[in-house]
């Protein structure tokens, strides 16, 4: 477990996951992206009504991220025992937090713009 | 063929550069050499199988010969965790053939003998195999007779565990922990005195078993013992001083210098070899984990220390690169080395690359550099929820993977984690010769 290196570390998830769920979940994380990258550009300015709701989702993001974790490891709060371990969970609900805005405002924007479209052209 | 090589390149060097800065190790060179060596591999467990992926890549044009009897691969580190309920026994189960490369030749029979002049193998289907280079990896025998009174089929009733034996005792270890943590009594917790497979996984079970009768609520009715075999609870000091202060956290009493000889599963009584002489003690749990040694074709091929593990039969080997002393051609990996530490999985990770940088040297008349330093590791989980990752060296150093970060002698969560989620990926990758 000592020499971690890209290559390793992309070998490791592979197992953990299994090769194609791993990768199936690393092509939606990286389109997820680039979506939230393209509804930046593409709108070049950040809504701020869709960023506040993107905002309010960031807590459920971040509680769905630790209990997924704590679930699928047996684990309860009650073992979060030395500081590493707090940076960790504190880690898990970053992520769970920002992905789940990425995702809000995404979607939102996604979504709006299709119905903008459809109001301005009726079928 | 190009891409494969490419990307092997680049995990291998980079995975070399990693070794150099963790340990010192010099990384193998990872070019290709082209040989027709035969190179004869005993066993497809963890060490027999990790090694025929690095040497299929390693070496072009080399007859690799893998000689395995067993269908089912069992990843082992798993059982502890069987046996206490947090998986099913197919968490453990694969295909040895799963993890196989398809450029070496599979013989489906067990090596009888290795007439180390000759240079040949024998197997039980009467076939002879000749070799240039042999790597013995057949791991090791658990001796279940020699405990009198003893047999694999009380496992799961009259209160007796025994879950190194395979997933099916693990699972029945666990009907019949799961009873007594539900029920009370005396839990009684055992370890051989030979040389052994993960040392900390009889402690593992321990405590994981007062864990769940603490849950279940009946920490005021039990009593858990842990018998050593000597007079210390672990064969590294700064451990086991960790481990007697947890043992008095939770109550847990040490009983040292105990090693289990016979059972007597009607009257739930086991005996004890003690320094005062035979000591009969009542259980009403006993996990059983009992002397374990080479397959029998080791010592009688000539092959084992003759005046050290004495009757364990270890192979006579150089415990920095796991060379045969008397025999140049021939290595040998994982449980069955006559080294004094590393019958782990992780120390066998570390194994790979040293044997494979001596013996590939050894194919171009050169002499090998890389040494391995004893690492062993053994995720000891305290409870449900958390473990103390330990790593440590033959000269009982601790070596931690993570310096800094990841306290070795704390219980945490995030070891746990490591053990629950990344050991079994880190094996697998280990299997594929990815690490
Ligand atoms: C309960 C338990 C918990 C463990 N926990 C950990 C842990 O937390 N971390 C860790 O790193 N390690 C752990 N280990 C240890 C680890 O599983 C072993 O050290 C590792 O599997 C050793 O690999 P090996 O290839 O030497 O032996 P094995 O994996 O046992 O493989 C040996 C192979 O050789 C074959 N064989 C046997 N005899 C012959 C013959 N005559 N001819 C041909 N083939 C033969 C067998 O069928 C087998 O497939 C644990 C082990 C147990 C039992």
């Amino acid at each position: 477990m000592t020499d971690i290196s890209t290559g390793v570390v992309f070998a490791l998830l592979e197992e953990v996951f299994g090769r194609g769920l791993f990768w199936l979940m690393f092509v939606g994380t990286i389109s997820i992206a680039a979506a939230y990258l393209y509804v930046l550009v593409r709108d070049r300015a950040v809504s701020w009504r869709k960023f506040l709701l993107s905002q309010l989702s960031m807590p459920i993001g971040a509680v769905v991220a630790i209990v997924f974790i704590l679930s699928v490891t047996h684990s309860t709060f009650a073992d979060i025992g030395g500081a590493i371990d707090v940076i960790f969970v504190m880690g898990f609900a970053v992520a769970g937090a920002i992905g789940m805005a990425i995702l809000v405002y995404t979607g939102q924007s996604l979504i709006w713009r299709r119905r903008l479209h459809r109001r301005a052209n009726p079928a | 063929m190009m891409l494969n090589r490419r990307q092997f390149l680049s995990v291998a060097g980079l995975g070399g550069v990693g070794a150099v800065a963790a340990t010192g190790l010099v990384a193998a060179q990872p070019a290709q050499v082209s040989t027709n060596a035969r190179i004869v591999i005993i066993g497809a467990g963890a060490a027999g199988t990790a090694l025929a992926n690095v040497l299929l890549r390693r070496l072009d044009g080399a007859q690799i010969t893998v000689i395995e009897p067993r269908r089912d691969h069992i990843y082992q580190p798993g059982l502890t965790l069987i046996a206490a309920g947090l998986r099913p026994p197919d968490y453990v189960m694969s295909r040895t053939t799963d993890w196989l490369p398809s450029g070496i030749s599979l013989v489906e029979a067990a090596v009888a003998a290795v007439d180390p002049e000759t240079k040949t193998v024998e197997t039980t289907t009467n076939e002879t195999i000749a070799y240039d280079f042999l790597v013995v990896a057949p791991g090791l025998v658990l001796d279940h007779d020699a405990i009198d009174g003893f047999s694999l089929d009380l496992v799961g009733r009259e209160g007796i565990g025994a879950l190194y034996a395979g997933p099916d005792a693990a699972a029945k270890t666990w009907q019949a922990a799961s009873h007594f943590a539900e029920t009370g009594g005396i839990g009684l917790f055992t370890r051989p005195a030979t040389a052994m497979k993960c040392g900390g996984a009889p402690m593992k079970h321990a405590f994981l078993i007062d864990d769940i009768a603490r849950r279940a609520g009946n920490a005021t009715r039990t009593q858990i013992r842990y018998a050593s075999h000597n007079d210390t609870l672990f064969g590294v000091p700064i451990i086991a001083e960790r481990v007697r202060m947890l043992f008095e956290d939770r109550g847990i009493d040490a009983l040292y210098s105990h090693v289990l000889k016979a059972v007597d599963a009607g009257r739930r009584m086991a005996t004890f070899a003690t320094p005062d002489g035979d000591r009969e003690i009542r259980y009403d749990y006993l996990h059983v984990v009992p002397p374990q040694r080479a397959p029998d074709f080791v010592p009688q091929s000539g092959l084992s220390w003759t005046d050290r593990w004495v009757g364990q039969g270890w192979v006579e080997v150089d415990r920095e690169t796991l060379r045969h002393r008397r025999y140049p051609a021939i290595f040998a990996l994982g449980d069955v080395a006559g080294v004094p530490k590393g019958k782990t999985a992780a120390s066998v990770k570390w194994q790979v690359p040293v044997v494979v940088d001596h013996l590939v040297s050894a194919i171009v008349g050169q002499e090998g550099s890389a040494r391995y330093n004893g690492y062993t590791s053994c995720p000891l989980t305290t409870r449900i929820g958390r473990a103390m990752l330990i790593e440590f060296d033959y000269d009982n150093n601790l070596t931690p993977s993570f310096p800094g970060i990841i306290a070795p002698l704390e219980e945490l969560w995030v070891s746990w984690l490591i053990k629950e989620v990344a050991v079994k990926a880190t094996y697998q990758a280990m299997l594929r010769g990815r690490t």
